[in-house]
């Protein structure tokens, strides 16, 4: 639910912040079929690679924070796109396939 | 993101106010927008800012396409809650439906011996004189407000404070005549018909409840039509 988004997502990227790392942002701006994560889901990243959040339940989270240290490094934002058919989907334990798409940006 | 919006934006979540970050997907500009106001328009599509307020009362993330751009609106909304005046046998079956529905339950009632983290386990409980607990809570647009004691001692100044509150949803138990001489109450205490209409009463969807765990069912749902259809 989006009310519930992440209470601690935003936290905890403004403490890595402050402890002097890089930080970046990404958000799940778009979802066809039966995405896992709603849009406005987010992940924090730190540059080190630890991550809070969710953007996908787990199947791209690796993915994701791969792409995002790289943003974190150049400061590029970066659109994401994944598609998963229904067999990728059954392995990663989703019911069935959908497409997301991911937004990563630094927080600067 | 500019370290100034993400400072604002968790400034404005910890204080509770619904805020929108858009974030044009192109040229990577972004604002935080708010229900009222023009705070954080200027520069943008006239579009963005109703569309950002569409999505705020839908509580629903969006992309829209606009002439500089597609343009992603994500949603910021404080928490639902539910503030139940007393600690009655309905309550005892609305305060986890209405937590496993999302929404942060408060149950309000001076009588000690009726709010008991017994008979309401993880609960959050309030003995407070519901005139003083609605001050307290400060019920805002993501708050619905419902009334069951059927004692105008109780339910009166609650509704009183809800009226004048943003709450999304007011709801009061009670039969036709039983809400017909509380509307008598309120409006000798000033308020006029418009506000009055605010108020559900008898509170819940006409689907033949009978048990307290039905009528529950039917506050519930009115209080999600409320929620959900407000926006369109």
């Amino acid at each position: 639910m989006t009310s519930a988004q992440n209470p601690d997502v935003l936290q905890q990227a403004g403490q890595w912040r402050r402890q002097g790392q890089g930080v970046a942002i990404a958000t799940v701006v778009t979802t066809w079929g039966s995405a896992p994560r709603p849009v406005g889901s987010q992940l924090a990243i730190a540059e080190d690679g630890a991550f809070v959040g969710s953007v996908s339940g787990g199947c791209i989270e690796g993915a994701v924070v791969q792409e995002a240290v790289d943003t974190i490094r150049d400061g590029k934002p970066r659109m994401l796109d994944f598609g998963v058919t229904d067999d990728q989907a059954w392995e990663v334990g989703l019911a069935c396939g959908g497409k997301i798409q991911v937004y990563v940006e630094r927080l600067d | 993101m500019q370290s100034t919006t993400f400072e604002q934006l968790q400034a404005d979540r910890a204080a509770k106010t619904p805020v929108v970050l858009a974030k044009n997907l192109r040229t990577g500009a972004e604002t935080l927008l708010y229900l009222q106001g023009k705070k954080g328009t200027k520069g943008w599509p006239h579009e963005v800012a109703e569309a950002a307020r569409a999505a705020l009362l839908a509580d629903r993330s969006t992309t829209i396409e606009t002439e500089e751009g597609p343009v992603f609106l994500n949603v910021f909304n404080p928490p639902l809650r539910m503030i139940v005046i007393g600690a009655v046998h309905i309550s005892q079956s609305l305060a986890p439906m209405a937590a496993l529905a999302g929404y942060d339950v408060s149950v309000v009632d001076p009588r000690r011996a009726f709010a008991t983290g017994e008979r309401f386990p993880g609960v959050h409980l309030s003995h407070a004189w519901p005139d003083e607990a609605m001050e307290a809570f400060a019920p805002d647009l993501r708050t619905a407000v419902v009334t069951l004691t059927h004692d105008p001692k109780l339910d009166d100044p609650a509704l009183a404070a809800a009226l004048r509150s943003d709450a999304f949803y007011i709801g009061a138990l009670g039969s036709t005549r039983t809400h017909a001489r509380r509307l008598d109450r309120l409006r000798a205490a000033g308020f006029p018909e418009h506000e009055l209409s605010r108020i559900h009463g008898p509170a819940g969807l006409d689907i033949g409840a009978r048990s307290p765990a039905e009528i529950a069912v039917s506050i519930l749902a009115q209080a999600t039509e409320r929620l959900r259809k407000r926006a369109a």
